[in-house]
């Protein structure tokens, strides 16, 4: 045997120690036997029908998403904004607010969670559903940050010189020639926050108010009785939202930019 | 037509970062339908000025005037000016036809105005087909000339070109300097050219203006900064010159003599040595001859205002049309640049420079 065989064979074991798992989670979705476990018994979508039942599910499912969905506008847009300002203008202390833009990623999350815990019982604040996204908005934003000043780096500024040149304002330079061009970036930090946030646990079991459950903490509260099937199910969903719809959405860009490039080749 | 005008004028325009001074009270006139360069080594400061012209950077002191208008608070969105970067800065994301009609579309014209006047300056940079394209589905030159059309659909009071040919390879560079000149002849548009590229200043300009550390050393015809450099910089950027310390000497008469610090004795003509503002007792200059003003010679043919200074050839390098020599006369190298007739004199020769007396610049003495 080759060295390269090695390689080989020790890749295909990582890969498989990585993704069985998850595998096993889809396969025992479909499974329709009464216990979530092997050996699988038939093609079934029943605990998914129960999952669409199970009220609690449903609810913190659509708590989820809304979170995912208001977390990743609201870090898509400060930290475009605040890569803009790293990358475009020169200011006093710039080195030391770029550091602790990122320095949420550094922190264990633990020691975040906890932090802003103590830091809303000092402004002897209630926990509310706010505050919750507040703290999702803290760990995505140095993601959104990093992607979107990564791709500002390389927009050179004399192409937005010259459309100001040209007769466009700042702000139609902006909506015309740099979003354009920064909008993969800019696109791919907002898959990245929403995803982020909509898997997060550590930091929402700590700040989450009395009474709201996201699908993660959800899922830990049913673990805590039983391993339901439903869990599998709802694992299955959960993978759908967090690989396969980011997958969907770089596919439909390259499509429609192929597109693109082959209407102008004609 | 009008009387002349000027498409910019700069009157004690200064521009300082912190402490450093990039523009030092630099006056400069761009007249109607010109091409102006500026020239000179980078840091020179011709890039900053241009960048004050286009509203890019802004002025520290003095009045920028554009069409006899100050505008420098205006800025560059309301300027009306072509620009064209060394590196085309094209559009990445929009067609050619839509980087084209993109200053178009901020001056209200029509619609079915706009695919004229994209059409119009397609073709008068010789691509009338392209206009469907993507910019990296064009080749840098052909990029380069978009982005001239791009400037000049707009009808702007004035071009400016930060080194537009730079990014270009030299036979393509070489093509497009015509072409550039063309189209800037036939729009009589008032030009400002940056280049540190002297061959490319000589050949465009009308008005070359030589600059360094922040001030302009010298601006006229490109034939008369050539020919009579005002200073030792320029002397020295603009092709070979030897540069030669030396006192003048004698009586005020059509020729003069000036003796080198080296020993030997040039001849320099009145009109030159006029040009020195001699301070009674004063008479250290400096002389200036261009490498390609000496003839060499294997003969000593005296002739009436013309210095033979014996010498050896050290070195020969071959350049086709021409050959550069170092000519070694009393241990110090001199750079002669002459056409070749049939054979380039050999190394170890033992030859004549020849130096016309209307051929020797005199400059003051260090004072510069």
């Amino acid at each position: 045997m080759t060295g390269w065989s090695w390689i080989r064979i020790a890749t295909i074991l990582v890969y498989l120690f990585l993704f069985a798992p998850v595998a096993v989670v889809i396969l025992l979705a479909f499974n329709a036997n009464q216990f979530g476990s092997f050996p699988i018994q038939g093609f079934s979508l029943r605990w998914f029908e129960a999952l669409y039942h199970n009220d609690a599910i449903v609810r913190a499912f659509k708590t989820s998403l809304l979170l995912g969905v208001l977390t990743s506008a609201i870090s898509t847009t400060l930290g475009t904004l605040a890569a803009l300002a790293m990358v475009r203008y020169d200011f006093p202390g710039k080195r030391t607010v770029s550091s602790l833009l990122v320095a949420p990623i550094l922190i264990p999350e633990v020691v975040l969670a906890v932090a802003l815990l103590l830091f809303l019982q000092f402004l002897s604040l209630p926990k509310s559903f706010f505050l919750l996204l507040m703290g999702h908005v803290v760990f995505t934003l140095p993601f959104v940050v990093l992607v979107v000043q990564a791709r500002l780096v390389s927009i050179r500024r004399d192409v937005e010189e010259a459309a100001m040149s040209l007769g466009a304002t700042p702000i139609q330079t902006f909506f015309e020639i740099t979003l354009p061009l920064m909008l993969p970036a800019v696109m791919a930090g907002m898959l990245f926050s929403f995803t982020i946030s909509f898997d997060d646990i550590t930091g929402t079991l700590f700040w989450k108010p009395g009474g709201i459950e996201t699908v993660p903490t959800q899922i830990f509260a049913m673990l805590r009785n039983s391993i339901s099937p439903e869990i599998n199910a709802l694992g299955a969903v959960m993978v759908i939202f967090t690989v396969a719809l980011p997958l969907l959405g770089t596919a439909i860009a390259r499509r429609m930019s192929a597109a693109k490039m082959k209407s102008a080749k004609t | 037509m009008a009387e002349t005008r000027n498409a910019v004028e700069l009157r004690n325009v200064v521009k300082r970062f912190g402490e450093f001074t990039a523009v030092q009270r630099m006056n400069l006139t761009v007249p109607d339908n010109s091409f102006v360069t500026f020239l000179g080594p980078s840091g020179c400061g011709k890039t900053t000025t241009l960048r004050m012209i286009a509203g890019l950077t802004d002025i520290t002191d003095g009045d920028l005037l554009i069409r006899d208008k100050r505008v420098n608070a205006l800025p560059i969105h309301k300027r009306n000016l072509g620009l064209v970067f060394q590196s085309y800065a094209l559009f990445p994301h929009k067609t050619i036809f839509d980087n084209i009609a993109f200053g178009l579309k901020y001056r209200k014209i029509p619609r079915s105005m706009i695919g004229e006047k994209v059409k119009r300056a397609l073709d008068l940079v010789q691509l009338p087909n392209v206009g469907d394209r993507y910019p990296n589905q064009l080749s840098g030159g052909q990029q380069q000339r978009i982005a001239l059309a791009r400037a000049i659909v707009i009808e702007p009071d004035v071009l400016l070109l930060d080194e537009p040919l730079s990014a270009l390879d030299a036979n393509l560079r070489e093509e497009m300097r015509v072409e550039l000149k063309r189209i800037q002849r036939e729009l009589g548009i008032a030009t400002v050219f940056v280049t540190h590229d002297q061959s490319e200043a000589l050949a465009m300009s009308d008005k070359l203006v030589v600059m360094n550390n922040g001030m302009i050393e010298q601006e006229g015809a490109p034939e008369d900064v050539y020919n009579n450099p005002v200073s030792a910089f320029v002397a020295d950027f603009l092709g070979h010159s030897n540069i030669i310390a030396g006192e003048l000497d004698g009586p005020d008469q059509e020729y003069m003599p000036v003796h080198l610090s080296s020993g030997e004795t040039l001849l320099t003509t009145r009109q030159q040595a006029g040009r020195v503002a001699r301070v009674e007792g004063s008479k250290s200059v400096r002389a200036v001859i261009r490498a390609e003003k000496i003839d060499l010679s294997t003969e000593n043919i005296p002739q009436d205002g013309m210095v033979a200074l014996p010498g050896r050839i050290k070195t020969v390098d071959y350049l086709g049309q021409t050959a550069r020599y170092f000519v070694t006369v009393n241990g110090r190298d001199w750079q002669v640049i002459n056409p070749i007739n049939a054979h380039p004199h050999a190394e170890g020769a033992d030859v004549f420079m020849n130096i016309a007396a209307r051929n020797c610049v005199i400059l003051p003495g260090h004072a510069d």
